[in-house]
C-alpha cells in the first residue's frame, strides 16, 4: 500500500510541475520586452530602423527577373509580396518530406523555379529576401502547430533544447527557460522566442538570420555549431517557433 | 571608381513660409571603423562616409562631419527654415570614391 | 609644549604633499575635464586658446546602454539662431574611443534650431562631450556619463 502512495503521490508532484510549466509559458514575453526603450523605440519606428534597406533590397530582389527562365519572385507571387501574407508564420514546414526553413524555402525556389544558383547563408541577398518576405506577416500570430508530418522533427527539436552542449555543458533550457529574465553579464537572458528574424542586431551592425544567432549561442557555451542549413538547425528551429506559436511576429526587429 | 547606395529623406512635402521643418536622413552604409580585423588578424581599411550636405535652393543649410564612431547606416536629424518651394538636395561623399545623392521637393505658403 | 614626533613629521610632509598635488589638478582647468590625452587633444583643437564655458548645450544619451555599436545622440544648444547670434558648429568627443573625434555639425542661420539627433558608436563606459562654437566665438560645453554594457554570448566568426 505504501508504494502505491509514493507513486500516486510521485505522479501528483509531476503533474503539479508540468501543469505549472505550462503555465508559465503563458507568460511568453518577447526579446523586446527585455531592451531598453531606445532600442524599442528604434524597432518601432520603420524610417530609423536599420533593416530599412534590406527590406528595400529585398523588395528590389523579389521583383528582379533573371536566370535562363528570366523569372522573378514577383513572376508567380506577384509584384507587391503581399501574396507572402501569413507565409512566413507557418515555417519551419515540412514540404515534400523535408523539413524547410523560410530560407532554404527561398533558395529551392530559386533554383528549381528561377533556374539560378542559390544564395549563400547569410548573404546580404537572402537576409534582403527573407526580410522582405517575413515582413509581409509582421503582427501575425506565429502558426507552427504540431502535425503528423513534423512530430518527429518537433521532437528532434525539442530533445536538442533541452540536451547539455559544449564545454560549458549548457542545454538552451537551463539560460532561456530556467534563468529568463535574470542576466548573464550585463543582459537579461530572454525566453528566446524568434519572434522577430532575421533581427538587426546591434552586436552584429548588421541584419542576421535566427541560424547565425543560434551558432552564436552554440559558440557561446563552446559546442561545435550547427551547419546552417543542417538538418539539426531546422529542427531546433521548428521547436523554437513552436514554443512561440501564437506571439505575433516582429520582423523585422532589433535587439542588442 | 564611385560607389554609392540607398538613402532615405524623410520631411515633410509642405510647409508654411518660416516655419521650422525637421529633417531625417539616413544611408546605408556599414561604416568600416578601421579598427576591426579579420580572420587572419588583418586589419579592415576605414571605409566610412565622410561628409553629408544639404542645399536648399542652390545654398547649403547644412553640413555634417563623420568619423568612424558614427553608428553603421548613419542617421542625421536636423531642423532647417523652410524660406521657399523649392528642393532640397542631399550628398554623402565618403572613402573609396563614395557618393550618394537624393533629393526632396518642399510647397512653402 | 607641543611633542613634534618624527613619525608626526613624516606624516604631515607627505599630507601636505598630497594636498598640494589635489589642489594643483583641481586648479589646473583643461586636465580635469578628459581623461584620455587624445581626447584633450581633439577638444584643444576644437577650442583653440578660448574659454571653454559650461552651459547652454544640453546632451542627451541613455544612461546605461545595452550595446555600444549603435547609441542615439540628441544634443542641443540653446539659441535664438538668428543672423546676429546663432551656432556655427556642433562637435561630439568620446572620451573612450580609439578616436575622440566623433561628429560635428555646421549649422547657419537658416537652421531654425540647434538640435541635432544621430547615432553614434561608444567603445566603453564613458564620458561623452558635446562642445558648441557660437557665432560670437564663444564656446560652450556639456557632457555625460554613460555606462556601456556588451552582449553576454559574442560571436565567433
Amino acid at each position: 500500500m505504501r508504494i502505491v502512495h509514493i507513486i500516486i503521490c510521485c505522479i501528483g508532484i509531476t503533474s503539479t510541475y508540468l501543469v505549472t510549466a505550462e503555465a508559465q509559458t503563458s507568460a511568453r514575453q518577447s526579446g523586446y520586452q527585455s531592451m531598453s526603450a531606445e532600442n524599442q523605440a528604434l524597432q518601432d519606428d520603420p524610417n530609423a530602423n536599420p533593416a530599412v534597406f534590406w527590406l528595400m533590397d529585398g523588395q528590389t530582389l523579389w521583383k528582379d527577373s533573371a536566370g535562363p527562365k528570366q523569372k522573378s519572385c514577383a513572376s508567380c507571387h506577384g509584384e507587391s509580396g503581399q501574396s507572402m501574407k501569413g507565409a512566413a508564420t507557418h515555417y519551419p514546414k515540412v514540404m515534400s518530406g523535408k523539413l524547410q526553413t523560410l530560407e532554404g524555402q527561398i533558395n529551392q525556389c530559386r533554383a528549381f523555379n528561377q533556374g539560378l544558383p542559390q544564395f549563400a547563408y547569410e548573404s546580404k541577398q537572402l537576409l534582403a529576401l527573407t526580410a522582405f518576405v517575413a515582413n509581409q506577416s509582421k503582427g501575425l500570430p506565429i502558426d507552427v502547430q504540431k502535425t503528423a508530418n513534423n512530430q518527429s522533427d518537433l521532437k528532434k527539436g525539442h530533445d536538442w533544447f533541452y540536451q547539455r552542449m559544449g564545454q560549458l555543458n549548457l542545454s538552451c533550457a537551463q539560460c532561456h527557460e530556467e534563468r529568463a529574465g535574470l542576466k548573464l553579464g550585463g543582459s537579461i537572458i530572454p525566453q528566446a522566442h524568434p519572434t522577430g528574424y532575421p533581427i538587426y542586431r546591434i552586436e552584429w551592425q548588421s541584419l542576421g538570420s535566427l541560424e547565425r544567432r543560434l551558432r552564436n549561442c552554440m559558440s557561446g557555451v563552446r559546442a561545435q555549431p550547427f551547419e546552417y542549413g543542417s538538418t539539426e538547425m531546422a529542427q531546433l528551429e521548428l521547436y523554437l517557433m513552436w514554443r512561440a506559436r501564437g506571439m505575433p511576429l516582429e520582423t523585422p526587429a532589433v535587439r542588442p | 571608381m564611385s560607389k554609392t547606395s540607398r538613402t532615405v529623406i524623410t520631411m515633410p512635402d509642405k510647409a508654411k513660409r518660416g516655419e521650422i521643418i525637421e529633417i531625417r536622413a539616413i544611408a546605408q552604409h556599414d561604416m568600416e571603423t578601421g579598427f576591426r580585423y579579420d580572420q587572419n588578424g588583418k586589419r579592415i581599411p576605414r571605409d566610412i562616409i565622410r561628409s553629408f550636405t544639404c542645399s536648399y535652393g542652390g545654398v547649403e543649410v547644412f553640413k555634417a562631419d563623420f568619423y568612424p564612431g558614427v553608428g553603421a547606416n548613419p542617421m542625421v536629424i536636423f531642423s532647417t527654415i523652410a524660406t521657399e518651394s523649392g528642393t532640397l538636395q542631399f550628398e554623402w561623399t565618403g572613402d573609396d570614391g563614395y557618393e550618394a545623392l537624393n533629393q526632396a521637393q518642399i510647397t512653402v505658403t | 609644549m607641543k611633542y613634534i614626533t618624527k613619525q608626526n613629521a613624516e606624516r604631515r610632509t607627505w599630507l601636505t604633499r598630497v594636498l598640494l598635488l589635489g589642489v594643483s589638478v583641481c586648479l589646473h582647468p583643461l586636465s580635469a575635464l578628459a581623461k584620455k590625452p587624445e581626447a584633450l587633444e581633439a577638444i584643444q583643437k576644437i577650442v583653440g586658446s578660448n574659454t571653454l564655458n559650461e552651459g547652454k548645450v544640453k546632451l542627451v544619451l541613455p544612461p546605461l546602454i545595452e550595446n555600444g555599436n549603435l547609441v542615439v545622440l540628441k544634443v542641443g544648444v540653446d539659441n535664438p539662431m538668428t543672423e546676429q547670434n546663432y551656432v556655427k558648429a556642433i562637435h561630439i568627443i568620446a572620451e573612450g574611443n580609439p578616436l575622440p573625434n566623433v561628429f560635428s555639425a555646421y549649422l547657419t542661420p537658416r537652421s531654425g534650431t540647434a538640435n541635432i539627433t544621430t547615432r553614434v558608436r561608444l567603445a566603453e563606459s564613458q564620458k561623452v562631450w558635446a562642445i558648441a562654437q557660437l557665432s560670437d566665438g564663444s564656446f560652450w560645453q556639456s557632457s555625460v556619463q554613460t555606462m556601456v554594457t556588451t552582449s553576454a554570448c559574442t560571436e565567433e566568426p
